[in-house]
């Protein structure tokens, strides 16, 4: 037990060590301060912006910056139909695949242009390494991107300043973060024994003397970036548990640490772009005591294993049902609470097989999505929430709520309140209508309070642009309700998605027009260990209890009945 | 206003109040009024929908545990839900309407006399009356309509606005004498007027209007509250309707009933109940405070202030200088001083002469001639000093400390540099020197002090923690108005300041960001009123002042403003903490409901609370849902407690009372209930 905890507690630590120093370069990167890479990256860039015709310092306002995120994703995700379609006569094929269906392609390109990854085909026998790289592969890094820069204009406008250019915002995001970061973690995890290469699968002959095709392919560029960007989407069906995607522990630990470390850091970021640190500090720890609950409570759940099993056998077993016994019962839970809470929907187990706490756990982040969240999006969330809290307690101390010296009136609210609408409706209502008609449309395998969790779990997945699935689902085809799960899924992908990305934007724009009201004592201190609790409180009530219905019937239902 | 006075005029007729209310509680359930509070509309629905189910339980299909009797029950709690919540706002408004009726009595249709261009007389109704007629009103009258005097000098008695008892004299030209209200009566002589407002559009009618809540609008801060309730009930009504097929799926069907019961034990109903009950309520404050304010708005935006400016004299100050020292020079003494002080003032019958003579008195001094045969000389403005002419020809003066130099040489004295140090020392003070002399033979100074209001320094003080800024405005010198400022505890002063000086300043605080409050009464404060975030207009002040303010203070007191603030805070706090508590109060619902409605799911170990039975469970969070409401009218109405603290204090100790006690509170609440349910065998 103790080196499982050991495992955790180190990775946990390096990614606490990283944080202020990544956070501050984030923040001296938008704040354009002098960074390490200006001599690298502001040539590349100003090459960039003159080929696209991009006028740098031009800013944008809250409907032209929507209209450049909306209309620049549509013509990524146009490019990427089209090159799928086109799979087939495409070269970067070697083992001849043809265009997946309509359906399959457009709910993929949906889920990677959302940063969502859900897969509902496998991917070594559905796209060829030109679609992987040069689709997919795209997408990770503009998908990512694209949360990120929408990310950094939200906490300009909240703090009053203009939003910036999402195109420059779009460019340095990569050139400067993921890029970079992609290229050196790329190495380490080729040097660590991830293949990257272009040559067919191989052959190998069994000892059986039977042959087997061994899949495999520029892994390694794909894997790091598949967790830098949270996005998730693996180049092999099993994901990260697969041997060539995550072979050891060292680049399992490399794996969770990159997918951890922007959102963790950028809460920070935001601590110094509002001007105070202790602020990003606090919501960071609020945060980080949520994640760790939830570890906790999975790993606990796992090391103490199935009670029906143990009395079946007699002994008390771990868990270790659907995980990779390299990884075990800890890093497996430390990975499957990461990649929940940080949408990032990567698996190095399968969740489906996780204790009803597990299960719990990661439903419980896809709900809440600011157990670290989304690539920018999570950090956008937790503000929102801060927003609220603001506002309803903020009444308390007799003034007309305000944060960071702006007043919450009810434009505000009415954003932030679409951002709390659309999550439950997106999940909850696909939700009842799936299990409404489970034989038509769910097409799942397990009956009662499990396979409610395994539909629940695809929209949450789905709603919070994580990308990872329960499984269990017949949600690719050619399974007869795979056309069902591909267009319920997009719709709901992209509600989740663009949705709240707008409200941010017009939130952060109206909140930038303000004037600033001057702090006196009578201003309340947001970034004070009461109020941050409150803010906790704020976040169970309003984000976590509109679902308990949802985990009552699903996971905890289900803790109860293996337990009795 | 003594305190007396002050109750006497609120004893509006509230008999009768509760069963009006109660009355009107029905009413409201009309479905167009109920439509504008979404909380209270959603329970509506569900009562009617809860009450169909009485009728056939089997409506929406057949379902397990699906009784008439549980069904019936859970009506009669929604609705009686509806009624606690229509009787709050509907008490609230009772309040106002007493109050305004009241009000109403004073102002009814009478006969005006009506000057025509000749001067002739016509009779009109007062309704017919319009802006710019010239009236005459004479002993006896009820003035018809608002208006200024042109002509003639008159007691008015105005008790009926101000509740002030004693007649105010109204003549021409003086700015705040020649301003009449409509409704008030004329109790002497005569008076030529001219009519500055259109009828219904009167002083009187606005503050009936504004008291009876019939021109309440939402405050911005209340929009965007109901705004917030709305969505979060929507979110509930998406997570109750998508329930059935979840619950179905995994084999534990769930009754409409508890479905529609489990809907508005979550959706905020304590809040959605109360928010406009908190809102006339606030209004209802200010008015007993005896302040008419012309808007919730401006009620709200006392609490957002964050520099006062205030005016000294009278709100800082004592209205009068008093004398608290005389300064010898010229080697005379203390008591020669005093007693030369004391003949000068003899005659002085203002505040300040007699502050002199008490101040002698004190120390010792006599005259040695006999008023009788002595001759007072009257201060004017060409001279600035008075004094006394004794019967044997000796003249004894006090004055301004130049004047007096110029007397001294007159009647060949000499000026000593002592003077000039003297009169800075004073300055230096705060104080206002004046000199005295006997012929031509300088005495000393006597240092006439301004009297700070007791206990304006605490108040101001208070201010500071709660972060708000003030600024005193006096046309004294600099050197006396920063002592003054600083004897006060004001964070900041302007000096000599003119008219155009506060509207400046107000500019200047407003460009930084602040929200101002001030107060005026004269004709040349109403653009710095209107420029004001809130301007509080002194009812005795001009027509002009009260029509630029957002608020009029029927008794004329500018520290008032002081409390209005407090007022302000109260109401959005009250709001705040009565939100607080309702969303918290849904953990213990939730922990109430969700074992009970998922029973055949195997969760009974969530009933943490141990509650009785699975429709025991539901009521009794009902119940609580309910009975919380009436449990609430009275903070409502009266307000959260507000104390001059810091934010983060009150922050603290508001979420301790309402946020964990609206977290602790409902466990032990339907524990509570849900025993006397069994009890009584209910369910």
């Amino acid at each position: 037990m103790s080196q499982g905890l050991l495992q955790i507690a180190i990775t946990l630590a390096i990614v606490v060590i990283i944080v202020p120093f990544f956070g501050s370069y984030i923040a001296n990167v938008f704040l354009d301060k002098p960074t390490i890479l200006d001599r690298l990256a502001t040539p590349l860039e100003t090459t960039l912006y003159r080929i696209l015709g991009i006028r740098a310092e031009a800013e944008m306002t809250g409907w032209p910056y929507i209209r450049a995120v909306l209309y620049s994703n549509l013509t990524m995700a146009i490019f990427v139909f089209v090159l799928f379609a086109l799979q087939g006569v495409l070269p970067l094929n070697p083992t001849g695949l043809a265009a997946p269906t309509w359906d399959t392609t457009l709910h993929t390109v949906i889920s990677f242009i959302t940063n969502t990854n859900q897969q509902h085909y496998s991917g070594e026998t559905t796209f060829s390494y030109g679609s992987q790289m040069l689709g997919l592969g795209y997408f990770m890094f503009t998908s990512a991107a694209t949360g990120f820069a929408v990310a950094i204009a939200f906490i300009r406008g909240l703090t009053g300043r203009p939003l910036g250019n999402f195109y420059v915002d779009l460019i340095k995001v990569i050139t400067r973060i993921l890029l970079p970061i992609s290229t050196i973690g790329a190495v380490i995890l080729l040097l660590a024994g991830v293949p990257e290469t272009l040559a067919a699968p191989a052959v190998v002959q069994t000892l059986e003397g039977g042959s087997q095709a061994i899949a495999t392919g520029p892994v390694a560029h794909f894997e790091i970036i598949k967790e830098l960007g949270e996005n998730g989407g693996g180049f092999f069906a099993i994901n990260s548990a697969h041997p060539y995607e995550n072979p050891n522990g060292f680049t399992n630990l490399i794996e969770t640490v990159a997918l951890l470390s922007i959102p963790t850091s950028l809460i920070i970021t935001y601590g110094i772009f509002a001007g105070n640190k202790k602020q990003g500090w606090l919501l960071f720890g609020l945060v980080f005591i949520i994640y760790v609950g939830l570890i906790s409570i999975t790993a606990w759940g796992e090391f103490v294993g199935n009670p029906l099993v143990n009395q079946a056998v007699g002994n008390n077993l771990v868990n270790l049902e659907g995980k990779e016994v390299r990884f075990g019962w800890a890093q497996s839970s430390l990975f499957a609470v990461s990649t929940t809470g940080t949408m990032t929907g990567a698996v190095n187990a399968l969740l489906d097989s996780f204790m009803p706490t597990g299960g719990f756990s990661v439903l419980f982040n896809l709900f809440l999505q600011i157990v670290w969240g989304g690539q920018g999006t999570g950090t956008s969330y937790l503000f929102i929430y801060l927003i609220l809290t603001v506002f309803l307690t903020g009444l308390m101390v007799g003034r007309t709520p305000e944060i960071f010296g702006r007043k919450i009136e009810k434009p505000e609210i009415a954003l932030a309140s679409i951002i709390l609408l659309v999550h439950p409706i997106a999940i909850l209502i696909p939700s009842a209508i799936t299990l409404a008609f489970p034989e038509q449309l769910a097409g799942v395998s397990n009956p009662g309070f499990h396979g409610l969790s395994q539909v629940v779990y695809e929209y949450a997945s789905a709603a919070a642009n994580n990308g990872s699935g329960f499984e269990g689902l017949a949600d690719g085809q050619p399974a007869p309700t795979g056309l069902w799960w591909n267009l319920s899924c997009s719709v709901v992908l992209l509600a989740g998605r663009y949705i709240p990305i707008m409200a941010l934007l017009l939130l952060a724009d109206g909140m930038r027009q303000k004037q600033l009201v001057p702090e006196t004592t009578g201003t309340l201190r947001t970034d004070s260990f009461l109020f941050t609790t409150v803010t906790g409180g704020v976040i169970l009530i309003l984000g976590a209890l509109t679902f308990l219905p949802v985990l009552a019937l699903g996971a905890i239902a289900e803790a109860f009945q293996l337990s009795s | 206003m003594t305190v007396s006075k002050r109750l006497q005029r609120n004893q509006v007729n509230t008999q009768g109040l509760y069963a009006r209310a109660l009355k009107s509680a029905f009413v409201k359930l009309n479905p167009q009024v109920m439509i504008r509070n979404p909380v209270m509309f959603v329970v509506w629905v569900g009562t009617i929908v809860t009450a169909l189910l009485v009728i056939d339980p089997d409506l929406f299909g057949a379902v397990q545990g699906n009784n008439r009797l549980f069904n019936f029950l859970v009506t009669a709690i929604l609705f009686a839900t509806l009624l606690f919540a229509n009787f709050a706002e509907a008490v609230a408004e009772g309040r106002g309407k007493a109050q305004a009726d009241s009000l109403r009595a004073t102002k009814s249709d009478t006969t005006a006399r009506k000057l025509l261009e000749d001067d002739t007389i016509q009779e009109v109704s007062s309704t017919a009356l319009r802006k710019g007629d010239r009236i005459k009103v004479i002993i006896g009258d009820t003035i018809p309509a608002d208006g200024e005097v042109i002509a003639g000098v008159a007691s008015v008695d105005e008790s009926a606005i101000t509740g002030e008892s004693a007649p105010v004299l109204k003549e021409p030209g003086s700015d705040v004498a020649s301003s009449v209200t409509g409704g008030t009566k004329i109790i002497s002589d005569e008076l030529i007027l001219r009519v500055t407002s259109d009828p219904g559009q009167s002083f009187l009618d606005r503050m009936i209007s504004l008291v009876e809540g019939a021109e309440r609008t939402k405050t911005p801060n209340e929009i965007a509250l109901t705004v917030l309730l709305a969505v979060l009930t929507l979110v509930f009504i998406i997570v109750v309707a998508t329930i059935p097929p979840l619950a179905n799926f995994v084999g534990s069907p769930v009754s409409v009933t508890v479905l529609v019961s489990l809907l508005v034990a979550l959706i905020p109903t304590t809040i959605g109940g109360l928010l406009s009950a908190i809102g006339i309520a606030g209004m209802d404050r200010v008015a007993q405070f005896n302040v008419v304010a012309t808007s919730g708005r401006a009620v709200e935006a006392c609490g957002d202030v964050s520099t006062l400016i205030l005016d000294k004299t009278g709100t800082i100050t004592l209205g009068n200088r008093l004398a608290e020292e005389f300064i010898p020079i010229n080697n005379h003494s203390l008591l020669e001083v005093a007693k030369v002080a004391l003949g000068s003032s003899i005659f002085d019958t203002t505040p300040e002469g007699k502050s002199i003579v008490r101040l002698a008195e004190k120390l010792g001094a006599t005259i040695d001639f006999d008023p009788a045969t002595a001759e007072g000389v009257e201060f004017s403005a060409r001279t600035r000093m008075s004094g006394t002419n004794l019967p044997n020809g000796i003249e004894i003066r006090k004055g301004a400390v130049d004047s007096i130099k110029g007397f001294v040489r007159s009647r060949g004295g000499q000026i000593n540099p002592e003077l000039d140090a003297a009169y800075e020392r004073v300055s230096l003070l705060g104080g206002t020197p004046l000199a005295v002399c006997q012929q031509g033979e300088l005495y000393g100074i006597i240092y006439l002090k301004d009297i700070i209001k007791p206990g304006i320094r605490e108040r101001f003080d208070q201010l500071r923690r709660m972060g708000i800024k003030t600024i005193m405005l006096t046309g004294d010198n600099r050197i006396t108005a920063s002592v003054i400022a600083d004897e006060a505890g004001v964070d900041d002063f302007i000096a000599e300041a003119t008219p155009e000086d506060k509207i400046a300043v107000i500019q200047r605080e407003q460009a930084a960001g602040k929200l101002v409050a001030m107060t005026g009464d004269g004709t040349n404060d109403a653009p710095a009123l209107a420029q004001a975030n809130v301007g509080v207009a002194m009812n005795s002040g001009t027509q002009a002042a009260k029509e630029a303010a957002n608020m009029v203070d029927l008794d004329s007191d500018p520290t008032k403003l002081i409390d209005l603030v407090t007022i302000g805070k109260q109401l959005l706090i009250t709001r705040g903490a009565l939100t607080t508590f309702s969303l918290s109060n849904d953990i213990a619902k939730y922990f109430a409901i969700i074992p009970a409605m998922f029973s055949a799911a195997g969760i009974g170990g969530l009933n943490i609370m141990g509650l009785a039975s699975a429709q025991s469970a539901v009521l009794s969070a009902l119940v609580f849902n309910a009975l919380i409401i009436p449990a609430l009218i009275p903070l409502a109405l009266r307000g959260v407690k507000f104390r001059p603290v810091t934010a983060n204090q009150l922050l603290r100790d508001n979420i301790l009372i309402y946020g964990l006690g609206g977290v602790i509170v409902p466990f032990v609440g339907i524990k509570v209930i849900d025993v006397v349910v069994s009890v009584l065998g209910l369910a």
